[in-house]
């Protein structure tokens, strides 16, 4: 077992295009390599994928183990596994980040019981320290810190792998700012075997379809988002009426998507899109960390909600404490004044 | 062709049921005031592996691991439809993280017997993790259709499922046995029969028998009623380590690699604030206000 300290990152891809969270998260294993004093290595998977290897070896890799195969092409949890999972075991990492998308969620858990190591998901924030084990009195040095709103978003955990390698985070979309990348950037690219076994091909995928989003929260300056206290769908619609006035997209806690006034695609939160508006507007949100994880990086953020206890007026910059029914009308109205 | 369907459902605590009331003035949470209920996600698993049953026969047994109360959700469980519901309780899977927690699961599908497919939600609202079903699924060495929206075939050893996310569908033909985590839109789970509920009221796990005695003294004894509630299908199996073929090890707290480090309750800074009024004119001074500092415009 080498004693090294690099951190992984698997880049995803689909069909020749690199999901951008692999971006963000080569940013992030490149700042947390240097406070280790390690290296970022990229995992790449996929069939005919090697001239992605140069991307990212841009945004921050030193080597790109790449896996291509055509068995490869599309993602399936087996094979991925089989190769993936072989590579740890052959170069132990410290810690290895992945996506929290769909095919990341399905991976990583396999990934992790596959080799036996902790697994944290949807990490809001990664971090480097020390760890003191009462039980144990051992300090552990230099361990991942993998920092996630916990209980339903109502606390936040540092979760710790104090034994087990590699320390294994998933982070979505959004969370960690990406680098610009830097094409002067020189890193070795290692094609590796894929040998896989028969079993590892027992799922097929007979056909499948991507939509492009037609929903764009990560990059919209203003965001007008309903939670739980929007009482019915025709509630609902004042929301909607709300972003329209100010050219805005429509966001929603996941009270508002859970009661079916809206896609999960507008959900804004830990488990939804992280947002970073000009300005957002919280619309019977109450605020749980959850959704406040997502969205307290506004620059400016107006809330309104009945309970003039709710948390999320601990973050906004304007309280508003009142009733949905008559305020987005006043809102709508004023906005509606002020453009003629 | 019948199938046999192993369900994994959890007791959660109802994180969606967070309002302000909930919260403390210190920035805490009163976690007494979520009531608990059987994961949401779980339900449509159970809807899956119920209508399975219900096309080409078999058997569903739920499985849940949790504290003696998460009894409920197999009661639920029962009333619903489930042919064998068991409970694995014990103080020394107590801190599992989701590792640990897959670990145990595992060996207890293993102890039920042969199946063709395991069912879960797609995540537990407590944890949103996601975890415990890929996890599960490798140690069971099987393979996973995670997202799962809906089954289309279920023939010769092989089922097609269709996989839903955000931004799209895929759909699969995997070999059985296989394990599935469904989605909260794969179905709507049926609703329990009014009829059901209360014949199941008596359905119990051993530990609850005394107090079920004192209510029933009809009975007379423990052995009484346990043939009564296997009779009537009102039982509910409870299993501890000494069930299964476990490395202690690998349980609770120690088994389990992750380890909390802290715990923050988010006491939030005040952000400096203004009070708007909820009449016309603090609403259009607001907006002034907005379009003046180039927020709006």
């Amino acid at each position: 077992m080498t004693n090294n300290r690099n951190v992984w990152v698997f880049i995803e891809q689909d069909e020749g295009r690199i999901n951008d969270v692999s971006l963000e998260l080569l940013s992030k294993a490149a700042e947390l390599a240097q406070t280790l004093a390690g290296q970022v290595w990229a995992v790449l998977c996929g069939s005919e994928v090697a001239d992605l290897a140069e991307t990212a070896i841009q945004h921050g890799a030193a080597r790109v183990l790449l896996a291509d195969h055509p068995e490869l092409a599309l993602y399936r949890t087996l094979p991925y596994t089989r190769v993936i999972a072989d590579l740890i075991r052959a170069h132990n990492p410290y810690a290895f980040l992945i996506g929290a998308t769909p095919v990341g969620r399905d991976l990583a858990p396999r990934l992790a019981s596959a080799v036996k190591c902790g697994l944290t998901a949807d990490c809001t924030d990664l971090q480097i320290g020390d760890y003191t084990s009462k039980k144990e009195s051992v300090t552990y040095k230099d361990l991942l810190y993998q920092i996630r709103p916990a209980f339903g978003g109502n606390v936040i955990a540092t979760i710790v792998n104090p034994k087990t390698r590699p320390q294994m985070a998933t982070v979505r979309e959004g969370v960690m700012r990406r680098r610009e990348p830097d094409a002067g950037r020189k890193g070795e690219v290692e094609p590796v075997s894929v040998s896989l076994h028969p079993e590892d091909l027992a799922l097929q995928v007979l056909s499948r379809e991507v939509r492009e989003p037609t929903v764009h929260l990560k990059d919209a300056p203003v965001i007008v988002a309903g939670g739980a206290g929007v009482d019915s769908a025709e509630e609902f619609q004042l929301v909607r009426d709300l972003a329209n006035a100010l050219g805005g997209e429509l966001g929603a806690s996941r009270a508002a998507v859970d009661a079916g006034y809206i896609s999960r695609e507008h959900q804004v939160g830990q488990t939804g899109t992280t947002v970073r508006p000009r300005l957002y507007i919280a619309a019977g949100i109450s605020g749980a960390i959850q959704h406040r994880a997502g969205m307290d990086q506004s620059n400016k953020i107006i809330a309104i909600n009945t309970d003039p206890n709710a948390p999320i007026f601990q973050v906004a910059h304007y309280k508003i404490v009142g009733d949905l029914g008559e305020v987005l009308p006043l809102l709508i109205k004023a906005l509606r004044e002020k453009a003629k | 062709m019948s199938y046999n369907s192993i369900v994994l459902v959890k007791q959660v605590p109802d994180t969606r049921a967070v309002t302000g009331e909930v919260m403390t003035a210190e920035g805490t949470m009163n976690r007494a005031a979520l009531p608990a209920i059987f994961n949401p996600e779980d339900l449509n698993a159970l809807e899956m592996a119920l209508q399975v049953r219900d096309q080409h026969g078999g058997t569903v047994t739920v499985l849940s691991m949790g504290p003696l109360q998460a009894a409920e959700v197999l009661r639920e469980s029962l009333y619903r439809g489930a042919d064998r519901v068991i409970l694995l309780s014990d103080r020394k899977f107590a801190g599992a993280d989701t590792q640990a927690t897959s670990y145990s699961l595992a060996k207890a599908i293993q102890k039920i017997g042969a199946f063709d497919m395991v069912f879960c939600g797609r995540q537990a609202i407590d944890g949103d993790t996601a975890q415990v079903g890929p996890q599960t699924a490798e140690k069971l060495g099987v393979p996973q259709i995670t997202y799962a929206e809906s089954i289309v075939s279920l023939a010769d050893g092989e089922v097609v499922v269709q996989r839903a996310f955000d931004l799209g569908t895929e759909l699969v033909k995997c070999k059985l046995p296989c394990l599935l985590t469904v989605t909260g839109s794969a179905n709507q789970p049926r609703p329990p029969s009014a009829r059901k509920r209360i014949e199941y009221k008596l359905a119990a796990i051993p530990t609850e028998y005394p107090k079920l005695l004192e209510k029933h003294t009809e009975f007379g004894s423990a052995e009484a009623l346990d043939q009564y509630l296997a009779e009537h299908h009102l039982k509910i199996e409870q299993w501890t380590t000494a069930n299964l073929d476990v490395d202690e090890s690998q349980l609770g707290l120690a088994g389990s690699p992750t380890q909390v480090y802290k715990v923050n309750y988010v006491v939030l800074e005040s952000t400096e604030s203004k009070d708007i009024a909820p009449t016309p004119e603090g609403i259009r001074a607001l907006i002034e206000e907005l379009i003046k500092e180039y927020i709006v415009g």
